[in-house]
């Protein structure tokens, strides 16, 4: 019996696999950077906070109404933030949509200096979130997120992580052209 | 047509594996020698084919043949010919490709050099690997033809990742595949082990330096990497933790623990049942980071050709020769034994336990790696796991290691005396504790982590010294130094060498971490900076067309003590066809020191965003790595290796022996 027990040690290996194997399978099926956040199709929440770059100016979600719009999420500590910065600037050269930032729990100056030193600023508008008190409202998980909400200010699409290129061309661009009608 | 003809040699080679596996291990298990003569001239016609597979794709890229989807979809014809050539492994089939071919030369390689091994081992390993190469041309036959034609052709291909446009990265992925694939042959070896039962002191002797040159191989591979990331990527840092970089530092943790596991099997028989489960989980956690990279079940900045359907594929795959090879494992193993005993304080023990250390490690690494996975897949949402993590688990479990690599080399085998281990290495001790205090002193000051850093790397580099000493003083003769010094044998300098590596490396990631400066400036034209005694002059920012990209570059002089240093020229480049903008930092070492610019973006009027480093001892992490390398290269040349082992006392689970084997070749081994 002891003997048979100690075999059993043998086999641990192969049930780490198994359970490992099993994980990864389930991996498949799902989609790291597409959450399915309980926000879309739902209102986007309201909100009225001071711009980045201005603390006496306020930016409030109904400036937004009868648009499309794009609301990123990003900050200066966000390393993927700057992959997907190249992406935005692409978007507002086209100038067919607003996109709305938010600067998300970092301190004013570094924002600013952020977007000088990373190409520039493609944000219509920038609301500063110093104690993140709205990410929360709309469910964010982590910088960098990125909402498009539609004329009626019903948040249509999420997209978790940098927006690539190709995000932008295949998934974005499209959205909101679609939106727009 | 050409492309036509390598699909065709990728056809006639997978009827070659299949041949290349069926009638070697079957010929091998019925004792029939006449299939198992196939093994050879089959393994060396397999890669022939594959290798001609190669040779047309890289002629599509090379002749700007865009009626091929894969190269009009990773190629440019302004691209330079250097790139063209480097694009045939830059997307996901051509890389898979290079794969197999990485594959059948290793096989080959045991195939010519395996006089000292005999048939019916042979046949085995061939066979086991030959299965491989099935598993991996089906993959690119099924879901990734690397030939398939675009038609209408395309006028002009969609250009290289400008990411990849870079020296290092012609050079990379080669070398780190070479790594991943060269743990094949050391798992194909223990496979066949498991199969005949046989597992002694010859067969770790075999695996020993295909062991050896994979590790070699990936060591060069990830610092190449590493060295790309902190260049290219312009945020001055060396290793981001990023789940492909992981997956290309798991099989090197686990095949560090191999390298020594297989020593210990080697010289003392012990450690049996130990090192064939590392052989297999090396192997099999190259797998697993193939499968993340090309499955896309993480995030990472290498998420680049992903697809559901291929990582199907392999999570099949990975199934079959894991799973497959771990129920082997649980079946044969039991019977093979870990082998002799020692005691508590012997060389054997120091190994196992830092074996164990490195094995801990590496299950804290796949963890926080595959995490995020785990945590979605059980519904609890999705999450990141960073930095903090990995440095939190990492960094505590290799002090035990390093200071372990400092007495395990010094320790008897068997049984080793406390006293005599602490009178050998107090003064290895001594020197780890006057580097902690003196070094930091030197570059004004440190912290205590800082210190304790530096005494791990001088203990580290020190003891290896100490091992050199005490190796010439216990030889008894009246040579001189210099010929008991050329008397010790390479397997020896190989593992001095490494270690010192280590050494070198730590030493160089702590001075990074303890003394680096960095400064994030806005610079107009005519504008100094110091930073670190270094005077950097900023003169503006001219256009520097290039072959297929467009470039500003900028021009900063870098004095110290009134003395002119250094001209930098960091580039900020636009490739023409992706629009990628891309940083090229500018860099100057010394021995000691590196001055790190990165060109940021132009804020009007002429002034620029720019980003300067201070580095002192930044280089001493890549050649740290490289002396890692040369070890594992001098290592592999030992003439043990190469000398026909005589089999003693075989442990052997099933009697089979004699019923087969060629025995008027003169490869088989007197007892074999």
């Amino acid at each position: 019996m002891a003997r048979f027990f100690r075999s059993l040690r043998y086999l641990l290996p192969l049930a780490l696999f198994l359970i490992l194997a099993g994980f990864l399978y389930r991996g498949l099926s799902l989609k790291p950077s597409e959450v399915p956040s309980p926000l879309i199709g739902k209102a986007a929440p309201v909100f009225e906070l001071p711009t980045l770059h201005d603390a006496n100016a306020t930016f409030s979600t109904s400036q937004m109404k009868g648009k499309v719009w794009l609301f990123n999420v990003w900050a200066s500590w966000c390393p993927s933030c700057r992959i997907e910065h190249p992406a935005f600037i692409e978007l507002a050269k086209r100038n067919f949509v607003a996109i709305v930032g938010l600067n998300y729990k970092d301190e004013r100056k570094d924002g600013q200096l952020w977007l000088r030193t990373h190409g520039g600023d493609p944000y219509t508008y920038i609301a500063f979130d110093y104690e993140g008190r709205v990410a929360i409202d709309w469910g964010v998980y982590g910088a960098p997120e990125t909402f498009i909400i539609d004329k009626n200010g019903i948040i249509q699409y999420k997209h978790i992580g940098p927006v690539t290129y190709q995000d932008l061309e295949k998934i974005i661009i499209p959205k909101i052209k679609e939106l727009q009608g | 047509m050409i492309p036509e003809i390598g699909q065709l040699a990728l056809i006639i080679a997978l009827c070659l594996s299949i041949i290349q596996t069926f009638f070697p291990l079957v010929g091998a298990h019925k004792g029939y020698a006449s299939w198992m003569a196939l093994t050879k001239p089959v393994a060396q016609g397999q890669c022939v084919f594959v290798a001609l597979a190669f040779v047309c794709l890289t002629y599509a890229f090379l002749q700007d043949d865009f009626s091929v989807l894969y190269a009009a979809n990773h190629s440019n014809s302004l691209m330079p010919t250097m790139y063209k050539f480097a694009a045939v492994w830059g997307g996901h089939e051509g890389s898979m490709l290079l794969w197999i071919l990485f594959l059948s030369l290793w096989t080959v390689g045991v195939t010519l050099f395996s006089r000292s091994i005999d048939d019916q081992t042979l046949a085995r390993v061939v066979g086991v690997l030959g299965f491989l190469s099935i598993g991996f041309l089906l993959f690119l036959l099924l879901t990734s033809n690397p030939f398939e034609r675009l038609f209408p052709a395309a006028l002009d291909g969609r250009d290289l990742n400008p990411l990849l446009q870079d020296p290092g990265l012609v050079i990379h992925p080669p070398l780190l595949y070479m790594g991943y694939v060269g743990f094949s042959v050391a798992f194909a070896f223990a496979i066949a082990a498991l199969i005949s039962g046989r597992i002694d002191a010859a067969w770790a002797r075999w695996s020993r330096p295909w062991t050896t040159a994979a590790w070699a191989f990936l060591t060069v591979g990830i610092a190449l990497g590493s060295w790309w990331a902190y260049y290219e990527l312009g945020w001055g840092g060396w290793w981001f933790w990023d789940p492909v970089e992981n997956a290309s530092f798991l099989p090197w943790i686990a095949g560090t623990a191999l390298i020594h596991s297989l020593a210990v099997t080697d010289k003392r028989g012990t450690f049996r049942n130990w090192t064939l489960l590392l052989a297999i989980t090396v192997f099999s956690l190259s797998l697993l980071g193939t499968f993340l990279v090309r499955s896309g079940v993480l995030v990472s900045v290498h998420a680049f050709a992903t697809d559901p359907e291929r990582g199907s594929y392999i999570l099949l795959f990975l199934g079959v020769v894991v799973g497959g090879s771990l129920a082997l494992f649980a079946w044969r193993a039991p019977k093979v034994g870990f082998g002799g005993d020692f005691k508590l304080v012997s060389r054997e023990s120091m190994l196992l336990t830092g074996n164990v250390m490195l094995s801990v490690t590496c299950g804290a690494v796949l963890l926080g790696t595959i995490y995020p996975l785990i945590h979605d897949a059980m519904g609890m949402g999705k999450l990141s796991v960073g930095e903090p993590y990995f440095n939190a688990v990492f960094f505590p479990l290799m002090v035990p290691v390093l200071f372990l690599m400092g007495v395990g080399p010094i320790a008897k085998w068997k049984q080793a005396a406390i006293p005599e281990l602490k009178a050998r290495l107090k003064w290895a001790l001594l020197a780890g504790v006057i580097a902690a205090i003196v070094l930091p002193l030197l570059m004004g000051g440190g912290s205590l982590l800082v210190s304790f850093g530096t005494l791990l790397a001088g203990w580290v580099i020190a003891s290896v010294f100490v091992n050199i000493v005490n190796r010439v003083n216990s030889m008894n003769s009246d040579q001189s130094v210099i010929v008991k010094l050329a008397k010790q044998p390479m397997h020896f300098w190989g593992m001095v060498v490494a270690h010192f590596g280590i050494g070198i490396f730590v030493l160089g990631v702590t001075f990074v971490k303890g003394f680096e400066q960095e400064k994030d400036v806005r610079m107009d034209v005519g504008d100094t900076i110091t930073l670190s005694g270094y005077t950097f002059l900023f003169d503006g920012v001219v256009k520097v067309p290039g072959p297929n990209y467009e470039a500003q570059r900028g021009i900063i002089v870098v004095s110290k003590d009134d003395k002119p240093f250094a001209l930098l020229q960091p580039e900020k480049r636009v490739y023409t066809v992706q629009t990628n903008p891309m940083t090229e930092a500018a860099i100057e070492s010394t021995f000691f020191e590196q001055i790190y610019v990165s060109l940021g973006e132009p804020v009007g009027g002429g002034s620029w965003s720019v980003r300067l480093y201070y580095k002192p001892l930044v280089a001493w992490i890549w050649a740290g790595a490289g002396f890692m390398a040369l070890g594992g290269l001098l290592a592999m040349t030992d003439k043990r290796y190469r000398l026909t082992v005589r089999r003693r006392n075989p442990l052997k689970v099933e009697k089979e022996e004699g019923k087969s084997g060629n025995k008027s070749s003169p490869a088989v081994p007197a007892e074999g």
